[in-house]
């Protein structure tokens, strides 16, 4: 890390824990909670945030001092949507099954708050290198609870990890099955998503008790 | 009919909210007080019952595959539908400017205590995700269009009213500090959004009797077939 300054580590570091976009800034929790349920999505969406946010922070940053104040929403969106469009064709041209699972969630990285909050807040006033780790670290930081809600609901909703059944199968009673264990299908219904994150959040908050709200 | 269905499936079993997961930022941060909840799904079902509706026009006569063949025979194999973001996001942008504007005219309280939230429902993602779904589930009428708009508004301000009313009680619980504000809100949601599940069999309820009648009678309909196509062959070979 010895080409990044102390400030611009800190621009990656501090979203991963901190300053997490989701936990912290409250922002971008519709795709977290709709498409974890498989480990893989949520891989595939976090890298999807993470070239919108970086490339598009690296564009309004290099368009700042040109973008009139009236219209800048108009512009961030058309930018954003130019990007999305990118990832959802390049989504159905390469992985067309994983597509069908992100649906229109692929769509909503338009309205994700993550990327609009960044660009009001670091890209229109910021340079363009500082700009585009400010994008990886908050997508980095997104994608580490979108990662952690997906693979807890993958382990214990259906017993596998990418699609690899890590505790054994359960039609054959191998492995943790053999104990009597059984899947947890509640796991893979959505709303589970909301309680894992909301544990998530109580653990975050548990350890760092200047971010616990007053009443 | 299949308005009144529609209808109720947009607001009880498809959910935005509980369902899906659309609109949670505002949802969650616009929740802690009844009347701005209130104003807020007000303006999100307006917003909603205009532009699904005329994203519904644009997809129909712009965007689909052979959408244009109104302008001419040979643009009849275009699909512009890859420009579906860009446009839906575009309508949606000039329907809440022209909301704001409404609301700052008829309404300048609600307008200040709404401040920041009412242009943000333009990225609000229930609004994009209402015209996405409209056009990934194919609605076939404008009509239908409307009523799946106005039912979604209608499901997202019951979500939103719900969470408001509980959140103004549960300030005076003994909720653990760790868990105050945002997190209690997440969990609360989760046990609201698995109440909600309990709707699903709200609109298929009366097919269940009527599968166990017809088993018999589709066990004589298959005999029945079976000689039609015995008959059948025997006549070909005997043609034949």
């Amino acid at each position: 890390m010895g080409l990044l300054s102390k400030k611009d580590t800190a621009l990656i570091k501090d979203p991963l824990f901190d300053n997490n976009p989701i936990t912290i800034q409250v922002l971008g929790i519709c795709s977290a909670l709709a498409i974890t349920a498989e480990l893989k999505a949520s891989i595939v969406m976090s890298i999807s945030v993470m070239f919108v946010l970086g490339l598009g922070n690296v564009v309004i940053s290099l368009m700042r001092n040109i973008i009139p104040s009236k219209i800048r929403i108009i512009v961030q969106l058309i930018v954003v949507a130019t990007l999305v469009i990118i990832v959802d064709l390049v989504l159905k041209a390469f992985a067309y099954e994983l597509s069908k699972t992100l649906s229109v969630f692929v769509g909503l990285i338009i309205t994700n708050c993550i990327i609009m909050g960044r660009f009001e807040a670091f890209a229109l006033g910021n340079g363009p290198w500082r700009s585009f780790l400010d994008g990886i670290g908050n997508a980095i930081g997104y994608g580490l609870i979108l990662i952690a809600v997906g693979f807890f609901r993958e382990l214990l909703g259906s017993g596998t990890l990418l699609g690899i059944k890590v505790l054994g199968d359960p039609i054959e009673k191998t492995g943790l099955y053999a104990f009597g264990y059984e899947n947890n299908g509640f796991m893979l219904l959505s709303p589970m998503a909301l309680i894992v994150v909301g544990i998530i959040i109580w653990v975050q908050r548990t350890k760092n008790k200047a971010l616990i709200e007053e009443n | 009919m299949e308005h009144i269905e529609l209808f109720f499936k947009s607001i009880f079993i498809d959910n935005m909210v509980f369902a899906t997961f659309l609109g949670m930022c505002s949802y969650l941060a616009v929740s802690k007080k009844v009347s701005t909840a209130v104003g807020l799904g007000a303006a999100v079902i307006f917003v909603l019952a205009v532009t699904v509706p005329l994203n519904w026009l644009l997809d129909q006569y712009i965007l689909q595959e052979g959408a244009l063949s109104w302008l001419g025979e040979e643009y009849a194999s275009y699909d512009l539908s890859f420009l579906s973001f860009i446009m839906f996001i575009a309508t949606i942008a000039t329907m809440v400017q022209l909301v704001e504007i409404i609301v700052e005219k008829f309404s300048p309280s609600l307008y200040n205590s709404l401040g920041i939230f009412l242009p943000l429902i333009a990225v609000n993602c229930a609004i994009l995700g209402g015209s996405l779904f409209m056009q990934s589930r194919e609605i076939p009428s404008i009509g239908l269009a409307l009523t799946y708009g106005v039912g979604s508004g209608i499901g997202w301000f019951l979500a939103i009213l719900a969470i408001a009313a509980i959140r103004e009680k549960i300030r005076y619980s003994a909720v653990p500090p760790a868990l105050r504000g945002l997190g209690i809100t997440f969990i609360i949601t989760g046990l609201m959004a698995i109440g909600f599940m309990s709707f699903g069999g709200m609109l298929t309820g009366g097919d269940e009797k009527k599968e166990e009648k017809p088993k018999v009678e589709a066990k004589v309909e298959k005999e029945e077939i079976k000689k039609e196509a015995k008959e059948i062959v025997a006549e070909n070979t005997n043609i034949n």
